[in-house]
């Protein structure tokens, strides 16, 4: 019932296309996150489907109906700004009252609503506050309260937890899990914020500059990501690429970066033969680096020699800052690790997990149907 | 200033001394500041106290003494000039054709200059940024400019209809609707002005969140924006209302009839018909300034926060 679909959406400000042909289905009850850089769109993409801005071009609907040329406040959506945008005015109650009575619904109906709302959300005692009483959490909860009334077909979430401090944040991220499976509401959740995006979302689409670069659940994103672009923005730290040359021949295949061979694993050379002698984006998450003195070496592990820039200290982990041959990498190793800065130390590359693009195109190269890993024996 | 330390002993005794001392030496160098401020104060307050303790003055006490030789014994006061003015000079009458003029010149300046700011600051219309240019260009134009064209223009579209209240003219010279229209066309390029800047300074995600919870332009601008501009309303108010009430200019070369004539004209004929009659005029004087001091202490608070607002935002 409350299925979202963009059809072939752009939008256009003057000469800057923000939306470029974005075409996405949103099921009913999904929580979608919507994650890019700055000013790659999203927060627009969100816009258009609120009705704050209007369509260039391709065609919006909320269930079956065609919402293009319907007003914003018809489209039964409620959206919850970054800034909370409560009405400073009004108190609790009142901000929470206030679309409902727009809408001429009666006052014992508000009333229940309202306090049903801020039961589930444990904002029942600031009902009579006004927004500048309270805190950034609690201003937070009654701007998803304000939602809540409404009864919406659809919650859009423009970056609401951003102006929350880090560990308010991460309770807040459980709360809207949480939230969202208690109302069976659909979601759409923009962010910049990857971390956001892997641990609430049922799927994720990441968008970089005006366009759709991948849709998919948060571990097929990150396990499988179709281009350099999704490879690098999902995942933290970010992967890390080379450019290699593809070296060796079907029975002995290698990449060879200029500064370091490695071997390409058997489950990978099928993808890579047509690229045999060419040059490829070779790519490897820092959690596929590991130091061998503190972990067991992988079937496909590849020695490299690097020296040790920084070293960074997250106490459950180690964020090891490589150097070879002058390029920067990372490796994300335990943190019993014994590399030093300034240090030359032996790493493994864990090439059951690697990742490959193609230069020109930077997409993934890979066999067609991702549910067959070519990957090797994970871990 | 030293930082707290709870283990050093003492360090609780010497921070009340410290602080003491501090406020002391501040207090010191600011008293040649304080001094210049009440100087001040008492310089600009003496013309206004002079003025009401000769109101209460016998005429041939006004004409013999200064002012000051009222305020020790014997008081010799009498309020014999405020009777003689408000009865004999119909003053009472010009304090009510005042607040006729004023009233619905601020109101109407008020209501005009919301709504036009609203658009201007929130609403897509073509050339909008022009017309508000032209809008904020008509700031430097002199009223004296207008006077002569505006009188011609009165005059040819005179309407003249038996209506109460309305003094037998409902239109043109010497009517109150036409002095109405005047005094809000004068008001209206500063209002609309310091209005759009205050409703431009409106975050845009209220006004987003208003028409998602399903409110009309109509709606936001009653619920939201009138509410949240109350301190910049009612700076307005106040700018509008003194500029009016002591307008004499556009009354005088308005309002041709004299039972029309609002305070200030009526003071300027005192004037020239009593020549040195000062007991007369005092007492007409303080008449016409009580109204604008009962507001101004009454909203002196919005009143000092929209000369502020104006100045950054200027």
């Amino acid at each position: 019932m409350a299925r979202v679909n963009f059809d072939h959406v752009t939008k256009r400000f003057d000469n800057v296309v923000a939306v470029n042909d974005f075409s996405l289905e949103i099921p009913d009850r999904e929580f979608l996150a919507l994650v890019g850089p700055s000013g790659c769109g999203k927060s627009t993409t969100l816009r258009l489907l609120a009705g704050l801005e209007e369509i260039s071009e391709g065609d919006i609907y909320i269930g079956d109906r065609l919402v293009n040329n319907v007003a914003a406040k018809d489209r039964d959506i409620a959206m919850v700004f970054q800034s909370y945008a409560l009405y400073p005015h009004m108190s609790v109650y009142d901000n929470m009252a206030f679309g409902l009575s727009l809408r001429k619904l009666p006052k014992e109906d508000i009333g229940h609503r309202v306090h049903e709302a801020a039961q589930i959300l444990g904002i029942e005692d600031l009902l009579k506050r006004k927004p500048r009483q309270l805190s950034g959490g609690q201003r937070q909860r009654v701007a998803l309260g304000r939602a809540i009334v409404r009864d919406p077909a659809a919650f859009l979430l423009d970056e609401p937890l951003s102006n929350l401090d880090a560990k308010l944040r991460v309770q807040t991220r459980a709360e809207l899990s949480k939230l969202h499976q208690r109302l069976g509401a659909t979601f759409i959740y923009v962010t910049h914020d990857q971390v956001e995006a892997m641990t609430m979302a049922t799927r994720i689409a990441v968008m970089n500059e005006g366009l759709l670069q991948q849709v998919g659940a948060p571990q097929e994103l990150y396990d499988w990501p179709d281009n350099v672009f999704v490879a690098g923005f999902i995942g933290s730290p970010s992967m890390n690429f080379f450019e290699a040359k593809v070296a060796g021949s079907q029975e002995g295949m290698h990449l060879d970066t200029g500064i370091f061979r490695v071997p390409v694993p058997a489950s990978r050379v099928n993808d890579l033969l047509s690229y045999l002698g060419k040059e490829i984006i070779f790519g490897i998450r820092p959690e596929n680096i590991c130091d061998p003195e503190c972990q067991p070496a992988s079937a496909d592990a590849a020695p490299v020699t690097a020296q040790v820039d920084v070293t960074e200290l997250m106490g459950s982990e180690v964020f090891l800052h490589l150097v070879a041959g002058g390029k920067l990498f990372m490796a994300r190793v335990d943190p019993r690790t014994r590399a030093r800065p300034g240090q030359e130390i032996r790493v493994e590359f864990d090439m059951g997990h690697m990742h490959a693009f193609d230069p020109q195109t930077e997409e993934a190269i890979r066999s067609k149907e991702k549910g067959q890993p070519s990957r090797g024996q994970a871990g | 200033m030293a930082r707290r330390n709870p283990s050093m002993s003492g360090g609780s005794a010497e921070a009340p001394v410290a602080l003491a001392l501090g406020a002391a030496r501040r207090t010191v160098a600011r008293f040649p500041l304080h001094v210049a401020i009440i100087g001040l104060m008492v310089l600009w307050s003496v013309p206004t106290i002079a003025l009401l303790v000769s109101s209460f003055r016998e005429p041939t006490a006004i004409a013999s003494s200064g002012w000051w030789n009222a305020i020790k014994e014997p008081f010799d006061l009498t309020v014999g000039n405020y009777q003689s003015v408000l009865e004999k000079q119909g003053m009472a009458r010009a304090f009510v054709n005042s607040i006729i003029i004023t009233v619905p010149s601020t109101v109407l300046v008020i209501l005009v200059a919301a709504l036009a700011a609203y658009a201007f600051a929130w609403m897509k219309f073509p050339a909008r940024n022009l017309l508000f240019l032209l809008m904020v260009a008509l700031l430097v134009v002199p009223v004296q400019m207008t006077l002569i064209p505006v009188l011609r223009l009165y005059t040819d579209v005179t309407v003249d209809a038996e209506l109460p209240l309305l003094g037998g003219r409902i239109f043109g010279t010497s009517s109150y609707v036409g002095i109405w229209v005047a005094h809000t066309a004068y008001g209206l390029p500063f209002a609309i002005y310091l209005l759009r800047n205050f409703f431009g300074s409106l975050p845009r995600d209220l006004f987003e969140s208003a028409y998602l919870d399903g409110a009309s332009d109509v709606g936001v601008f009653f619920r939201i924006v009138l509410p949240l501009s109350m301190p910049a309303i009612s700076a307005l108010a106040i700018f509008q209302f003194l500029w009016v009430w002591n307008d004499l200019l556009v009354a005088l070369i308005l309002l041709g009839d004299p039972t029309l004539a609002p305070m200030t004209l009526k003071i300027t004929s005192l004037v020239s018909s009593f020549g040195t009659n000062y007991q007369v005029l005092t007492a007409a004087a303080f008449i016409s300034m009580a109204l604008p001091l009962f507001i101004f202490f009454a909203l002196q608070r919005y009143f000092v926060q929209g000369i502020l607002a104006g100045a950054v935002k200027g």
